[in-house]
């Protein structure tokens, strides 16, 4: 449902993605796995039309071209929502504001309160601060928002970017259990992540970017086993 | 005591004209980071409009055309001057700082002033260098409470004031599109990834900004009747120095440092002579600013919308 050809972004005279290819099915989950400066983040900007994609990039998703598309309309149209790194939520709105301005294009009200309470019964600790600033909760709480939000506002498809960024290990399993939920219930996931292992395991399929180039695909389980990114990812 | 009074009224009349348009300073700052230097003169086209609006609706009723009690016609001159004023905000907005979104902030700044410049001498052009009169929609009636005199039209002004003030509290922290505005001030690059319109939410900035503006204008119109194209500069830039005052981006504190300004000026007008007014009030709020630098309720370093 997801297709990228050809995909290169610059910034300035120092280009990121040398043009790379990757596909996301529907109900799939696949990951981008690479050191830091990779073009992880590059690529999920560039899907959701964050940063302006050179010519030549082809962004389609369902058949319908991206580029036509603004960052907004991407989410409120396609259904195509992403999870920024460092989570990025607007610290002086309560979770529930945060929750229902990811719904601002929506106007299928009652679908919204049932996503609503999906939301808080996914992740219980949500409810519980429904009235709290958003800026006030821990650094799990504030994943879990980030992803809430991501799913109050589309959910056809969901980029994350690094999810398990300073999450104890209890916590990002916990993450990860409800975006397991979120995926069975339809919801196709792009996921990029530092932690390797963690990627692979989750992941149906997997790539593996360096320094702007696709070098590695493959399923998951098989990237785990493959020597080369045992040695460049897991630590041997 | 009853002299005390008296001023406090007064200030409060010059609070509400200042305060009205420190908001859309401050607004737009919030959620921009921009100062809109030609707000002021929005003010004052405001101001014109509703001369336009006014004129337009008395002369209508004078012809027998439109049967409606003069306070009816003064609501209607406020809320349609507020709701077209609101497009001259949008084109502001649109054509002067849309293109510069993305440059450096002094060249939006110059830009203002120069939008300013342009909407001074483009009211000169069309209506010509004689001042108008703002027609008088209500005769005024003096009430005397123990020795203090108030008119209908301060309290009239203060009155319009505050509900503005309050309906603009209730839609920035109720509706979500205010909500999307205090997001926008927040973190506004990450505002698009939920589906909202950074453009849209801007122009909306701006229009809320400019109707407010514009219900100054005739308020000022209804209070000091005689219009000229250049009013907006000093009131444009005492209203700037109350959005810094109050705190960039803070609408609690342009509202209250908009009334902080009108009684530091009429007290000081109380015990110096007048024409020492500005001289002695701006070096106190110098003073104010050496203390606070980010103003009452402003954040070192950021620019967030908050109630």
């Amino acid at each position: 449902m997801l297709k990228v050809e050809n995909l290169r972004v610059s910034y300035g005279k120092i280009m990121a993605l040398h043009g790379i290819d990757f596909y996301v099915d529907k109900g799939e989950i696949v990951t981008i796995i690479g050191a830091n400066g990779a073009g992880k983040s590059t690529t999920l900007r560039a899907v959701s039309r964050m940063v302006p994609a050179a010519d030549g990039s082809r962004l389609t998703y369902n058949g319908k071209n991206l580029l036509d598309y603004s960052a907004d309309r991407v989410v409120s149209e396609l259904g195509l929502t992403h999870v920024p790194e460092g989570r990025r939520l607007f610290g002086n709105l309560t979770v529930l504001e945060n929750l229902k301005l990811a719904c601002f294009a929506r106007k299928d009200r009652e679908q919204i309160k049932r996503d609503l309470e999906r939301v808080f019964s996914i992740f219980a600790r949500l409810g519980e601060r429904r009235e709290q600033k958003a800026g006030t909760l821990s650094g799990g709480e504030q994943q879990m928002l980030a992803i809430g939000r991501a799913f109050m506002s589309g959910r056809k498809i969901m980029l994350l970017d690094e999810p398990s960024m300073g999450l104890a290990p209890l916590l990002m399993m916990g993450v990860f259990n409800a975006l397991r939920e979120i995926n069975q219930e339809g919801t196709a996931i792009l996921l990029v992540e530092q932690n390797a292992r963690l990627a692979l395991k989750f992941a149906q399929r997997g790539y593996v970017l360096e320094n702007g180039h696709l070098v590695l695909e493959g399923r998951g389980a098989d990237l785990l086993q493959n020597p080369q990114v045992q040695n460049a990812y897991l630590g041997g | 005591m009853t002299f005390f009074l008296q001023n406090l009224v007064n200030a409060l009349q010059w609070g509400s004209f200042y305060a009205l348009i420190a908001l859309g300073y401050s607004m737009v700052y919030g959620i921009l980071m921009l100062f809109n230097f030609a707000h002021g003169d929005i003010f004052m086209v405001g101001a014109y409009i509703g001369f336009g609006v006014a004129t337009g609706l008395t002369a209508l009723a004078a012809m027998g055309m439109l049967a409606l009690p003069n306070w009816v016609i003064l609501v209607l001159t406020i809320l349609i001057s507020m709701f077209l004023t609101s497009f001259v905000g949008i084109l502001v907005e649109r054509l002067g700082y849309r293109p510069l979104r993305d440059a450096p902030r002094a060249s939006a700044a110059i830009t203002g002033l120069m939008i300013g410049i342009i909407l001074e001498t483009g009211n000169l052009a069309l209506l010509g260098a004689r001042r108008v009169s703002f027609p008088s929609l209500i005769d005024s009636v003096t009430y005397n409470f123990g020795g203090v005199y108030v008119t209908n039209k301060k309290i009239m002004i203060v009155a319009v004031s505050l509900a503005l003030m309050a309906a603009l509290h209730q839609f920035v922290s109720r509706t979500k599109w205010g909500m999307a505005m205090r997001a926008m001030a927040f973190d506004y690059v990450v505002v698009p990834l939920m589906g909202v319109p950074l453009n849209t939410i801007a122009a909306l900035t701006f229009a809320i900004g400019s109707a407010l503006a514009a219900a100054a204008g005739i308020l000022f119109g209804v209070a000091y009747p005689v219009l000229d194209p250049y009013m907006g500069i000093v009131f444009g830039w005492k209203a700037f120095v109350a959005a810094i005052l109050g705190g960039r981006g803070s609408i609690m504190g342009a509202t209250l440092a908009g009334f902080l300004l009108g009684f530091i000026e009429i007290f000081v007008a109380m015990i110096f002579p007048s024409t020492l007014r500005d001289l002695i009030a701006y070096s106190i709020i110098l003073l104010i600013l050496v203390f606070r630098p980010h103003g009452f309720f402003g954040e070192a370093y950021s620019a967030r919308l908050r109630l």
